[in-house]
C-alpha cells in the first residue's frame, strides 16, 4: 500500500472528525471519499497532507510513518476545494511554484509547465493572469500546478464542486483519462456519488468520521452496506422488515426478497424501478402524492394508508397525476436486504 | 507529530517574534515611564499614594481635567458633524480631483501638531489673516482649539467610516428596499448597523488624539486652556513639581487605558462578517442639484476648513519679505539656537528614518506573532498594550527616558539614537495597524497550498505573505515617517539643543518675540508641512484598498 491510515483520530472540541478511521491506499489505485458535509473528508485529507496533526493514530506513507514530518517533506498534492492559487502569480507562476520548491533549474521548469499546460488543455496560458481565469480554467491549472512536482500521492479536494453541470461531467471522465495515462496514485474527496462512481477505482463512503462502507462503484451502488448509505446514494425506499423464507415482512405488506438474502430482523431496500404500478384494486392501494420530471422517467411519490412514503420510477407515458389511486406490487429483484 | 506538539511549537514561535517587541516596549515604555512615576510618588523609599489625594483636591487640577475631557467630548462631536457628510461623498460620490481631494485632507492627519497649531495662529491669532482683514481673533478662545482638532482629524473620520461605507454592498440596502423598506429606513436597518462600529471607532479615536493634545493647546491655548497633556509638560518643565505631573500621568494612563479598552471592543465588533466589495464599484456620479450641492458643500467645508489655514501658513513664511524668512532660516544670529534653524530639517529627517527603521521592524514583528486570529488572551492584551503609547503621554515618555536611560548599562543620554528610539514608540502602533489587517486577510489555505506544494514556513512566507503585504509595508513605513517627523512631547525633552527637531525648532521660535522668529516658525512650518505632504502623497499612490484604520 502507498498510503496507510491507522485508527487515524483528529479531534475539535471533543468531538471527533475522524474516528478511528483505517484506510489503504495501493499504488495508482484512484480512490473516491464519498460522504455529506461535515463527515470528516477534507480532514481527512489535511491529515494526510499534514496540514492537521492527529490525535491519535499513524499515517504511513511507503510504509513510513509521517508523524513529525511537515507538510513540506511529505511528498504528497493536494487540490484545494476552491483551487486557492496565489493571485499574485500569473498561471505558469502557479504551475511552476513546487517546481521551484523542489529546485528544477529553470530551463526544466518551463519545459515541464509547457507540458502540464498542454495536458490540462490550456496551452500556452501560462503568461495569463489567474484572476482572469474562468472557474473551469482555475480548476486546470489547480490541477497543473498539483502534478507539477510528480506527487507520489494527489489528493483532490471536491475537485469539481464549483464547477457547473455539464464541465462536471465532461472533466470527470478527461480526469480519470489523464490519471490512467499518467498512473497517479489519487485521493479524492467529494459529496457527489456521481463524480465519484465516475471517478474512482474504490469509493470509500463516509459518516460522521468513520468509514460505513468501501468497495467498487458498482458494489457500492448495488449493495449499500447501512440504511445510511442507501439514503444517501438517493435511495428513499428504506425500511425495517423481518425476513423469514424469501419474503421480507415490511409496513408495505409483504414483499419478495432475492434468493439466500440474510434471515431475521434487517433493512430492506426497495429500488424505485422495484416499485411497479397495477391497477387500483391490485396489490397495495396507494395516492400518488407527486411526481418529478427525471428527464429518462417519472419519480412518482405514492401514499399508501399507513406507511411509510414509496418511491417509484415510472415510464413517461404511464405515469399516473397528482391524486390518482394506484396499486403497487414489488419486484424481488429489484430489492435489496441490507447489513 | 502530535497536536499538542504542534501547537506547542506554534506557541513558542510566537512567543519568539513577540520577544523583540516586548523587550522593546519594556525598556523604553514601561520603565521609563514607570521610573517618572516613582519619581513623583517615592519619597525616602515608600510610596506617597496620599499625594494622589492632595494634588486631586487642589482646583486648578481639577479644572485642567474638566477642560480636558469636555474639549475632547466637543472635539469629536464637531469633527463627527463636520466630518461625516464628508466620509459620505468620499464613498459613494464619484467626481473629478477625488484622488487629489483624498490626499489633501489627510495632509492635516499627518502634519506635526506644532504646525497644526501655527496654521492657526497664522489664522485666527494675534495679526492672523482675519485680524487683518476684520480685526477678527479666536486664539483666545476655545474655538480655535476645537477648529484646529476638526482640521486634525477629519481624515480620522473619512478614512474610518468612509473606507468602510465604500465597500460596504449597495445590494445590501437594495434587497432592503425590494422588501418595502423607504429609502430612510433601509439606510437605517442596514447601513447604519453596519457603520455604527466604525463611527463609534473613529469617535474613540479622535476623542483619544483630542484628549491627549499637546503641541495644539500649546500653542493656541495660551494661559487660559490647559490639557492634561500641557499641565504635565508644564509641571514638569516649569514648575518641576513632579509628584502632580506623576499623579497627571497615572491619570491620563486610566483614562487612556479604558478609552483603547473600549475602542478594541468596538474594532472586534466591526470585524464581524460584513459583506464587504471593491469599493470603486460602489461609487457613482452625483445626480440632480440637490446631490451636486451637497456634494459643493463637502469641497467647500475641505476647502475653508483645511486649505485656507495650509494656504495662510505658506502665505505668512513669505510675509511681505519675499524669501526673507526662508533665508534666515539658514543664519546663525538669532541666539535661538547654537545652530542655523535650516538644520533641523536635516536633523528631522535622519531622526526619522531611523525611527522609521525601528518602528518597521519592531512593529512588523508584532504584527506578524498577532497574524493569528484565534490568538489568546495573552495575545490581546499583547495587542491592546502596543496601543498604548498613542496616549500616554509622550511628555512623560520623554522626560522618563532623561531621567532612566541615564545610567549603566543603559546610558543613553549622550546618544542620538535616544530621539528616534521615543519616535519609534509612537510609530510602532501605525505599523502594526497598517499591517495587520492586510497580514490577517491572507487566506491561510495559500501557505498550506505552498506547504503542500514543498515550501518550507518561512520559504512559504515569503513566497506569500511578503509579496501581498509589501504594499501595506511601504504604508506603515511611511506614516511611521511622518509620524516620527512630527513628534513634538517626547522630542521637545530629550532634542539636544544643538540638534533640534522641525517641530522642536518651529515651537521653539514661536515662543520668541519678533516678526523674524513669527515668520522663521511659518517658515520652517511650510518646509515640514511640504515634507509631510510629499510623504503622503508616495502613499496615496501606494494605498491599498483595504480598509485601514488610519
Amino acid at each position: 500500500m502507498l498510503l496507510n491510515l491507522e485508527s487515524a483520530t483528529v479531534r475539535f472540541g471533543g468531538r471527533a472528525v475522524l474516528d478511528a478511521v483505517g484506510l489503504g491506499v495501493a499504488e495508482h489505485e484512484i480512490v473516491c471519499v464519498l460522504g455529506p458535509s461535515g463527515s470528516g473528508k477534507s480532514t481527512l485529507l489535511r491529515a494526510v497532507a499534514g496540514l492537521q496533526p492527529l490525535d491519535s493514530g499513524r499515517i504511513l506513507l511507503d510504509g513510513h510513518d509521517q508523524a513529525g514530518v511537515p507538510a513540506h517533506r511529505r511528498g504528497v498534492g493536494l487540490m484545494f476545494q476552491d483551487h486557492q492559487l496565489f493571485p499574485q502569480r500569473d498561471v505558469g507562476g502557479n504551475v511552476s511554484f513546487g517546481l521551484r520548491m523542489h529546485g528544477t533549474p529553470r530551463d526544466e521548469r518551463r519545459r515541464r509547465v509547457e507540458e502540464l499546460l498542454d495536458l490540462v488543455g490550456l496551452p500556452g496560458a501560462a503568461g495569463r493572469a489567474v484572476a482572469a481565469l474562468s472557474g473551469g480554467e482555475q480548476q486546470r491549472v489547480a490541477l497543473a500546478r498539483a502534478l507539477a512536482p510528480s506527487p507520489r500521492l494527489l489528493m483532490l479536494d471536491e475537485p469539481l464542486g464549483q464547477l457547473d453541470r455539464s464541465l462536471r461531467e465532461r472533466l470527470v471522465v478527461e480526469l480519470r483519462e489523464l490519471f490512467g495515462r499518467l498512473g497517479t496514485t489519487v485521493l479524492a474527496v467529494t459529496h457527489d456519488q456521481g463524480e465519484a462512481f465516475a471517478l474512482a477505482d474504490r469509493v470509500v463512503v463516509m459518516r460522521d468520521g468513520r468509514i460505513a462502507q468501501s468497495g467498487t462503484p458498482l458494489e457500492v451502488w448495488q449493495r449499500p452496506a447501512d440504511a445510511f448509505v442507501a439514503r444517501f446514494l438517493g435511495f428513499e425506499n428504506v425500511v425495517g422488515a423481518t425476513v423469514t423464507d424469501g419474503v421480507a415482512v415490511t409496513p408495505w405488506g409483504k414483499v419478495p426478497v432475492p434468493d439466500g438474502a440474510p434471515q431475521g430482523a434487517r433493512t430492506l431496500l426497495v429500488r424505485p424501478a422495484g416499485v411497479r404500478l397495477v391497477p387500483a384494486d391490485e396489490g397495495l392501494r396507494c395516492t400518488v402524492a407527486a411526481r418529478t420530471f427525471r428527464g429518462t422517467h417519472v419519480a412518482v411519490r405514492l401514499r399508501p394508508e399507513d406507511a411509510p412514503l414509496l418511491e417509484a420510477a415510472c415510464a413517461l407515458r404511464s405515469a399516473p397525476e397528482v391524486g390518482d389511486e394506484v396499486g403497487v406490487e414489488f419486484d424481488g429483484a429489484e430489492i435489496t436486504v441490507l447489513g | 507529530m502530535t497536536r499538542s506538539a504542534a501547537k506547542r511549537r506554534g506557541n513558542a514561535a510566537r512567543l519568539g517574534l513577540m520577544a523583540v517587541p516586548v523587550a522593546f516596549f519594556a525598556v523604553f515604555f514601561a520603565y521609563p515611564v514607570a521610573a517618572i512615576v516613582a519619581r513623583g510618588l517615592k519619597a525616602d523609599g515608600t510610596w506617597q499614594l496620599g499625594r494622589i489625594g492632595e494634588v486631586l483636591a487642589q482646583s486648578d487640577v481639577r479644572q485642567v481635567l474638566w477642560f480636558t475631557t469636555w474639549q475632547a467630548l466637543a472635539s469629536t462631536a464637531l469633527t463627527l458633524l463636520v466630518a461625516l457628510p464628508g466620509a459620505y461623498a468620499f464613498a459613494r460620490y464619484d467626481f473629478p480631483g477625488k484622488q487629489v481631494l483624498r490626499a489633501v485632507v489627510t495632509v492635516p492627519f499627518v502634519l506635526p501638531t506644532v504646525v497644526v497649531g501655527s496654521a492657526f495662529m497664522a489664522l485666527v491669532g494675534r495679526g492672523g489673516l482675519l485680524d487683518d482683514l476684520w480685526g477678527f481673533r479666536l486664539d483666545t478662545t476655545v474655538w480655535a482649539i476645537l477648529l484646529a482638532h476638526v482640521f486634525f482629524n477629519y481624515a480620522v473620520v473619512v478614512r474610518t467610516v468612509g473606507g468602510l461605507w465604500s465597500q460596504l454592498d449597495p445590494r445590501q440596502e437594495e434587497a432592503a428596499r425590494m422588501l418595502g423598506a423607504s429609502r430612510f429606513a433601509a439606510w437605517r436597518t442596514v447601513t447604519l448597523p453596519a457603520l455604527a462600529p466604525a463611527v463609534a471607532a473613529a469617535a474613540l479615536m479622535v476623542f483619544l488624539f483630542t484628549f491627549t493634545s499637546f503641541g495644539v493647546v500649546q500653542i493656541l491655548g495660551g494661559p487660559a486652556f490647559s490639557t492634561l497633556e500641557v499641565e504635565i509638560y508644564r509641571q514638569t518643565s516649569e514648575i518641576f513639581d513632579l509628584p502632580t505631573a506623576a499623579v497627571l500621568t497615572m491619570i491620563q494612563f486610566v483614562a487612556v487605558g479604558s478609552i483603547l479598552a473600549l475602542h478594541a471592543w468596538t474594532v472586534r465588533r466591526r470585524e464581524t462578517a460584513l459583506r464587504l466589495v471593491d469599493a470603486s464599484v460602489t461609487a457613482r456620479r452625483p445626480r440632480g442639484a440637490g446631490q451636486w450641492a451637497f456634494l459643493g458643500a463637502v469641497v467647500a467645508t475641505v476647502a475653508v476648513l483645511i486649505l485656507l489655514p495650509l494656504a495662510v501658513l505658506v502665505q505668512r513664511s513669505f510675509g511681505g519679505a519675499g524669501l526673507g524668512y526662508y533665508r534666515a532660516l539658514t543664519e546663525d544670529e538669532g541666539g535661538v539656537f547654537l545652530v542655523p534653524p535650516i538644520e533641523a530639517v536635516g536633523n528631522s529627517l535622519q531622526y526619522a528614518v531611523a525611527a522609521t527603521a525601528i518602528a518597521v521592524v519592531i512593529g512588523g514583528l508584532a504584527a506578524v506573532a498577532l497574524t493569528r486570529r484565534d490568538a489568546g488572551r495573552l495575545v490581546r492584551g499583547f495587542d491592546a498594550l502596543l496601543m498604548l503609547p498613542l496616549g500616554v503621554s509622550a511628555v512623560t515618555v520623554g522626560f522618563g527616558f532623561l531621567i532612566a536611560l541615564d545610567e549603566p548599562p543603559l546610558d543613553l543620554r549622550a546618544s542620538w539614537i535616544l530621539v528616534p528610539l521615543a519616535q519609534a514608540l509612537v510609530g510602532v502602533p501605525f505599523v502594526v495597524r497598517t499591517m495587520l489587517p492586510v497580514l490577517r486577510a491572507v487566506d491561510v489555505r495559500l501557505r498550506e497550498a505552498a506547504a503542500v506544494l514543498g515550501a518550507s514556513p518561512w520559504r512559504a512566507w515569503r513566497e506569500v505573505d511578503l509579496p501581498m503585504v509589501r504594499r501595506a509595508l511601504l504604508i506603515a513605513a511611511g506614516f511611521a515617517f511622518a509620524v516620527s517627523l512630527g513628534e513634538f512631547g517626547a522630542t521637545v525633552f530629550i532634542a539636544r539643543p544643538e540638534n533640534p527637531t522641525l517641530p522642536v525648532a518651529v515651537a521653539r521660535l514661536l515662543g520668541r518675540p519678533g516678526d523674524l522668529n513669527y515668520g522663521q516658525a511659518m517658515a520652517l512650518s511650510t518646509i515640514l508641512m511640504i515634507v509631510c505632504a510629499v510623504a503622503l502623497l508616495v502613499l496615496e499612490r501606494l494605498r491599498t484598498d483595504r480598509t485601514g484604520e488610519f
